[in-house]
């Protein structure tokens, strides 16, 4: 894990050893989930393929997509990317190296015993799936464990959910909204949490990678 | 890891729940649960899920309050029109075979899917013959689904979904509209019996030959989905037939022997002969 993330997610959790030398624990990353929206094939095309099979980490992701898309959406990446690529079933074990996209209308959520889950609750800000449940549900699950990413899209969700990320001691990258396809959704993220980092598309995939060699 | 305080407090409400009112939902999915719990905490504004316990525990009338959040109450009629037309063009002539029938429709929440059945079956002529079980456990959504009536704006969805699935008629046929909701034909009722069945604590009440239970499992674990369908094994004739949501599966329960897939995009399963 590189020096940021470090001091980064854990600047409020220092521990004391019995020597009395105030040290910093490390966080292992343990998950990724990501958020995207208008833009949004695009814009994970520059990330997932770039990651290889052995990926230690598992990749939760939720995009906006007109409903008769969607569903083709986690066969098309599996085609190009590595990684393994899937839409997410209920309660399957979550795996390293294996990407999950949200089915159409429904929400993705990370159960506490590392399954997925689905639900069919009403919409978020009028998304179904939305990103704000599926990175709470998260940040719940994997604390400071997880690194939450806010891609290009034309409204705010994802903002509470990275907010929530943050506050649970994860870390947060976004893109760059003046090179966002759309730049509300990584506006709005970046507005609630001024301490995620901001970064070109390129950066995200990089970060990804380095997060998991130390 | 220690537990954090709110899952703590949220498996001791669910405890408290069970004890006092004997609704269990010990064995649904946390992730859900939890959302709605602390959306409930704070509508009722309480600090903390032990604060909401206490008012659930010591007034009644909190629990009905209450039971909204734990039980997600959303559908449509028609909901997945390819399901209800692989029922339709698929499941049907196998159950024109039979003299008599009966479908029970697990979860019915409002009735949604319970009308949809009824007038798909209606359309098919095999209504008059057809005993349907709607069950829930929430009481004022059995309510709601014995009244038939859904709000007019919804109309648009449910008739274009009726239309996709294969209908027969217009949707209109089966309702009058007055006073911006639609009231959906009492015959539609005459052979459904409503009732209060838990999936989490009840037994097996009939013999059927479909059983409709979309979008329920979703929200138990693993342990309450094996319990479920092995409720609906049991309650099933042989080669009789088992429709799920569209993201649900019957690969993690251990009576998934007992079934063999029919209609797989549509996740319509078979009761297999020998069982």
């Amino acid at each position: 894990m590189s020096m940021t993330a470090t001091t980064k997610s854990l600047k409020d959790n220092p521990i004391v050893r019995l020597g009395g030398v105030m040290e910093k624990a490390v966080a292992t990353p343990e998950a990724v989930v990501i958020g995207v929206s208008a833009g949004g094939l695009k814009a994970l095309t520059a990330i997932l393929p770039v990651l290889p099979a052995d990926y230690p980490l598992p990749i939760m992701i939720v995009i906006h997509l007109p409903p008769d898309r969607d569903s083709v959406v986690a066969e098309l990446f599996d085609a190009k990317c590595a990684l393994t690529v899937r839409e997410a079933e209920d309660k399957e074990d979550i795996l390293p190296g294996h990407a999950y996209f949200a089915p159409p209308d429904y929400h993705l959520l990370i159960e506490p015993d590392h399954r997925l889950s689905l639900s069919s609750e009403e919409p978020v800000l009028f998304s179904r799936p939305s990103v704000d449940v599926l990175f709470e549900s998260a940040a719940d699950v994997y604390g400071e464990g997880l690194i939450g990413v806010v891609l290009t899209g034309a409204n705010p969700d994802g903002a509470l959910g990275l907010k929530a990320i943050l506050q649970a001691g994860g870390r947060g990258l976004v893109q760059r909204p003046d090179q966002a396809y759309a730049s509300a959704m990584p506006e709005a993220a970046l507005a609630l949490s001024p301490d995620a980092e901001a970064m070109t598309l390129e950066q995200i995939a990089d970060t990804l990678q380095k997060a998991v060699t130390t | 890891m220690m537990p954090k305080t709110e899952d703590i407090e949220i498996r001791l409400l669910l405890e408290a729940i069970f004890r006092k009112y004997h609704y269990d939902f010990r064995g649904y999915a946390m992730a859900s649960v939890k959302r709605r719990l602390l959306q409930a905490r704070d509508h009722f504004q309480c600090h903390t899920i032990s604060g909401l316990q206490d008012l659930v525990l010591h007034d009644p009338t909190m629990m009905a309050a209450i039971l909204p959040y734990l039980t997600v109450q959303v559908s449509e009629l028609f909901r997945d029109p390819l399901y209800f037309k692989a029922v339709r063009e698929k499941v049907v002539p196998h159950l024109r075979t039979y003299p008599s029938l009966k479908v029970w429709i697990a979860g019915c929440s409002t009735g949604e899917e319970l009308y949809s059945f009824a007038i798909l079956f209606l359309e098919e002529g095999l209504f008059d013959r057809t005993m349907f079980y709607a069950t829930d456990i929430n009481h004022e959504a059995l309510k709601k689904a014995e009244a038939g009536v859904y709000s007019l704006n919804r109309i648009k969805l449910f008739t274009e979904n009726h239309r996709l699935s294969g209908g027969k008629g217009s949707l209109s046929d089966y309702y009058t509209a007055a006073y911006g909701a639609a009231s959906f034909d009492k015959a539609l009722r005459k052979n459904v019996v409503f009732s209060d069945h838990s999936l989490a604590t009840d037994a097996v009440f009939a013999e059927t030959h479909m059983v409709s239970c979309r979008n329920v499992l979703i929200y138990f674990d693993r342990d309450l989905q094996d319990r479920a369908i092995t409720l609906f094994k049991g309650s099933l004739a042989r080669k009789g037939f088992l429709g799920l949501g569209s993201k649900e599966t019957l690969r993690f329960s251990a009576s998934a022997d007992a079934f063999s897939d029919f209609a797989h995009d549509e996740r319509i399963y078979q009761k297999r002969d020998v069982t």
